[in-house]
């Protein structure tokens, strides 16, 4: 790539070498990184979003406060639920590992279902809120809880739609490297995912409880 | 966890992970399972009498979740991608802190100084 050209000691001109093509890389051997900066760059919304709950979640505009709302054994099972979803994902890439096709369906089918509860439990959750007539509306910390909380549950759903995808390309064309790829990369947005809920179920409900 | 240790692992698409085993992933489970439920023990029957206390429990053990969640599920290691990996982990946990904690200050003090009562004609 770089040209170089040194004078040697003795002030002679010392040969200039061109890298005239760039070596081979293989097909998406760099796609690992690049998902990983990508969602380097999710963590980012995920903090902005988190500092916008920190500054507001305290301005309740004489409306419901956290204890009013949050009902903690539930968002116990709905955590529950994502940490379970985890370890079954880990499960299917052991599968995958070992070409295990059946199980990887399976354990894939098992990871949408508690992702699938987790968000059903969300959404009756957030619908119990708004007919309570807490609604993003109503204060400041309210939009900012709906914000957070709702973009981590569009981010699950988004992986869901990902999953589905994938158990139908894996079905069809088996476990072909862009298939294994596609595979680690969800791997990585999903664990990344249950990561980010650590602080949601942290920062949002138990500190609010505390409040 | 480490199951490729070679220092040069550009025969292997670049990606120094591993994709963990059942032990590491159980262990794993087994720990955040842990870390998850003491918070929420703590906080629902308000077993630390102090709110502080309560509160700087509940936030050591998310961050230490988040790091076995990172060690056991993610894989992450210092080799991965060559370093690249922890290198783009670093600059964005720095990010992260100055947006979380600058915000926080800044709205903090100026939440503080619009305080409804709070007499600006007394200012000197």
């Amino acid at each position: 790539m770089s040209t170089t050209t040194s004078l040697a000691p003795d002030g002679a001109t010392l040969p200039v070498f061109y890298e005239t093509e760039e070596h081979a890389h293989a097909d998406g051997a760099s796609t690992m990184l690049g998902f990983w900066i990508y969602l380097m760059s999710d963590c980012l919304i995920f903090a902005v979003l988190f500092a916008t709950y920190g500054v507001l979640g305290g301005n309740y505009a004489a409306g419901p406060s956290p204890k009013d709302l949050f009902d903690l054994p539930l968002v116990a099972v709905n955590t529950s639920m994502l940490l379970l979803s985890s370890i079954t994902y880990g499960f299917a890439m052991l599968a995958m590992e070992k070409g295990r096709i059946r199980s990887l369906q399976i354990w894939l089918a098992v990871t949408g279902l508690f992702g699938l509860a987790f968000i059903g439990i969300e959404l009756s959750e957030f619908s119990h809120m708004i007919a309570e007539g807490a609604t993003p509306q109503r204060s400041a910390f309210l939009s900012s809880f709906f914000t957070l909380v709702g973009t981590h549950g569009l981010h699950v759903s988004c992986g869901l739609v990902w999953l589905a995808t994938l158990m139908i390309q894996v079905s069809r064309k088996g476990l072909i490297p862009a298939n294994r790829r596609r595979l680690m990369c969800l791997s990585m947005f999903w664990h990344f995912l249950d990561i980010i809920w650590i602080g949601v179920f942290t920062f949002v409900y138990l500190m609010g409880m505390l409040r | 966890m480490t199951a490729d240790a070679a220092p040069h692992e550009s025969g292997h698409h670049g990606h120094g992970e591993s994709h963990g085993s059942q032990k590491s992933y159980l262990i794993g489970f087994v720990l955040s399972v842990v870390l998850t439920a003491v918070p929420f023990w703590l906080v629902m029957t308000g077993t630390l009498d102090s709110k502080l206390g309560t509160a700087l429990a509940i936030m050591v053990l998310a961050a230490v979740q988040i790091v076995v969640h990172m060690i056991y599920f993610l894989h992450m290691n210092v080799r991965s991608e060559g370093g690249w990996t922890m290198m783009a982990l670093i600059f964005t946990l720095v990010m992260v802190v100055i947006t979380l904690s600058g915000s926080i200050w800044v709205m903090y003090h100026l939440n503080i100084n619009m305080m409804p009562g709070h007499d600006m004609s007394q200012m000197p």
